[in-house]
């Protein structure tokens, strides 16, 4: 996994609120094996004004040049504004990995889908939540200056943009340091081998019949 | 201890080590696995040289892109061909148990899971799928995860999660004629918002609850997910261990009795503190039918789509007015003027027997609507399927119009071939109604089983508590 600890990004504004997973990576491409690639089918609907399959040359295809990660000013983005409920709906790692694949590090939004929210920190992305206010005033700043950026230093925990202005924003303290030290989580859990194997024979014993 | 919520019960009895900050380690009891989510967990655990923890706790089936007619020429689409050898191969090679496309046995993952009794009170529960809240049915703390997490949960045996906040849904009362538990998870969907449960694990309790079957709690714990709750769960009780006994994977001879003394303390303790309590009163839930392309967006089936112009937030009134024009609807018109082309019965979440007998009641002696092009039945599970048949239900649904088809998850997110085409409008008992959900400008609205068999009959919806 990536490491995380600074990043100066530039800002794409998605000014949706319930963005799902099936708008974020749609299933047809969620019958591939592999990890990585889904970045050009990222936001594949809404994205491209055909329909999209595996295995099709995106480059090709004819995009909708009203969405916003078509717009020329926001190539490159590395950070995602989004309303509340952002990645709802399915389970699908597919979502992270798109975002991740097509350049993204952080999206900030009012709130996250909690299945969504864990995946990100899987994958070296960083989800912040922010209050709706904060979240207005950045919208507004993205779409009247072309360029925006933003810098994100999780070790302070902070968001800041260029008038100055510094957002705090809460990260819990372990999935934090996993991410700024590029942590795998198995390799972590493997740590406690002994502890496993001592809950499990306490369990066996009380529940024989899980272990049948 | 003072008195515990269910949720609490189950927690407590998993917690491995806990962090500083809240985050413990989870033993978990049974893994459900299905092609989709887990070939790069499988590849990852390859390329660590990491050994599986312990492969018995795996249940594995092939769901979501297996074909629901002519299966005996397999799968047509090479891609959704290699993703189902690779956990055809996955499974041989780790020595996990599969059911494989051509056993009776096969179904959706959270419909088989619980028909064969692998889903059991107690219990953590966990699968690559959102909807493994089903399984909180059983008094079990089920909930989805992701692939890395398939991955950590074979490698480990173990998910490193923070507790949920608990809400419990009280629902006391009778339901009315033709209102299903379909009909109550849209009704507190509606009520909380796709979001409202964020952070929360569901415990769903009153006596309209404790009145509902196996089949009923299930759908209801299934759809907590699009409340935004990762578990759903209703205590064990009677109804739980009656449906269990002599399921092939439940526990026999003396340990079914130590069992059920166990799963018989499964409940919350009187005066368990909730961190949110909702109650609903069953009588005043109608029948429901979504008209967005967000499950919040529903009314009931006597309501009108509503209108964006009468929605103070604004954030919500682009979100309505977005999802009218992706629906093709207009604002005010009556739900039972709504016309629809195709008709979707089946998913995990109305895919039981019990959910094909509410929809073979309705189908009987009648014909689907010359305007509906396509009305399915897709069973949840082989063994539902041969159920179905034995109960003559295929011989109704067939004699009226409707495709009688083998089981999977199918229209449901339309991997394999069944899906809309741009434009169409399907009634479906499936659980997400969003954009593309069922093929690509696909529009979706969610109902019950019975509503849906009803508005295949009529061509548009119709109110099956006034049928
Ligand atoms: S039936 Fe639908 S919701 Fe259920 S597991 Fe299959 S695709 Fe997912």
């Amino acid at each position: 996994m990536h490491k995380f600890s600074l990043l100066d990004g530039l800002v794409v504004p998605l000014d949706r609120a319930n963005v799902d997973t099936d708008a974020l990576i749609p299933k047809q491409f969620l019958k591939s094996i592999k990890r990585s690639g889904f970045g050009p089918n990222l936001f594949d609907e809404w994205r491209y004004l055909d329909h999209g399959e595996p295995g099709m040359d995106n480059s090709k295809r004819p995009l909708n040049l009203d969405f916003v990660l078509n717009k020329p000013r926001y190539q490159g983005g590395q950070i995602l504004l989004a309303r509340e409920n952002f990645g709802c709906g399915s389970s699908r790692e597919h979502a992270p990995w798109a975002l991740e694949d097509y350049g993204f590090r952080v999206i900030i939004a009012t709130s996250f889908a909690d299945i969504f929210f864990n995946n990100c920190f899987k994958n070296g992305l960083l989800p912040i939540r922010l209050d709706a206010e904060k979240l207005d005033a950045l919208f507004k700043s993205v779409e009247a200056n072309v360029g925006y950026k933003l810098k994100i230093d999780l070790e302070q925990q902070t968001i800041s943009a260029p008038d100055g202005t510094v957002y705090k924003f809460e990260v819990e303290a372990f999935r934090k340091h996993c991410l700024l030290n590029g942590l795998d989580d198995i390799g972590l859990t493997l740590q406690h081998v002994g502890k496993i194997k001592a809950f499990e024979t306490k369990h066996h014993a009380e529940q024989p019949w899980l272990f049948a | 201890m003072g008195a515990q919520t269910l949720y609490d019960k189950l927690w407590n009895s998993h917690v491995v080590r806990q962090e500083a900050d809240g985050t413990a380690l989870i033993y978990i009891d049974r893994h459900l696995v299905h092609e989709v989510t887990s070939p790069q967990a499988f590849e990852g655990l390859k390329l660590s040289g990491r050994k599986m923890w312990r492969t018995s706790s795996i249940l594995a089936v092939a769901d979501h892109n297996v074909p629901t007619s002519g299966r005996a020429q397999g799968i047509a689409d090479p891609v959704s061909r290699l993703q189902v050898e690779t956990l055809d191969s996955n499974c041989a090679e780790f020595g996990v148990n599969e059911f494989k496309m051509s056993d009776v046995r096969q179904g959706v993952v959270h419909v088989i899971g619980a028909e064969q009794g692998a889903t059991l009170p107690g219990m953590t529960v966990v699968c690559g799928d959102s909807h493994t809240s089903t399984h909180g049915a059983f008094g079990a703390l089920a909930f989805g995860i992701g692939t890395s997490e398939v991955e950590h949960v074979m490698a480990t045996q173990c998910l490193l999660i923070k507790k949920s906040r608990v809400m419990q849904v009280v629902v006391d009362g009778v339901l009315g004629k033709g209102v299903s538990a379909k009909d109550i998870a849209l009704a507190v969907i509606g009520k909380i918002g796709t979001a409202g449960g964020t952070g929360y694990a569901i415990e769903f309790a009153g006596n309209a609850i404790r009145a509902l079957s196996m089949e009923g709690r299930m759908t209801l714990c299934n759809m907590a997910i699009e409340a935004g709750a990762r578990a759903g769960m209703v205590a064990a009780d009677e109804t739980t261990i009656n449906y269990l006994k002599g399921r092939p994977f439940a526990p026999q001879g003396e340990l079914w009795g130590k069992a059920v003394a166990y799963w018989n303390t499964l409940h919350s303790d009187d005066g368990a503190k909730f961190d949110q309590v909702l109650e609903i009163d069953a009588a005043g839930i109608r029948p429901q039918v979504t008209w967005g392309t967000s499950p919040e967006m529903v009314v009931t089936v006597d309501g009108c789509v509503p209108d964006p112009a009468a929605i103070s937030d604004a954030v919500k009134r682009e979100g309505a007015e977005r999802a009218l024009n992706y629906m093709g609807l207009v604002a005010n018109t009556p739900i039972t003027e709504i016309n629809i082309d195709k008709v979707f019965i089946g998913s995990c979440t109305n895919g039981r027997i019990e959910d094909m007998r509410a929809a073979a009641e309705v189908a009987r002696g009648k014909h689907v609507a010359a305007n509906v092009q396509l009305a399915i039945v897709v069973p949840g599970s082989g063994l539902v399927k041969l159920q179905a048949e034995q109960e003559g239900l295929d011989k109704i649904f067939i004699a009226a119009g409707f495709e009688w088809r083998d089981p999977g998850c199918s229209m449901c997110l339309a991997m394999n071939d069944d899906r809309l085409s741009p434009g169409e409008r399907c009634a479906s008992t499936s659980n997400r109604n969003f954009e593309g959900r069922q093929g690509p400008g696909g529009r979706t609205h969610l109902v019950s089983p019975a509503m849906a068999a009803a508005a295949a009959v009529a061509g548009h919806f119709v109110d099956v508590s006034a049928i």
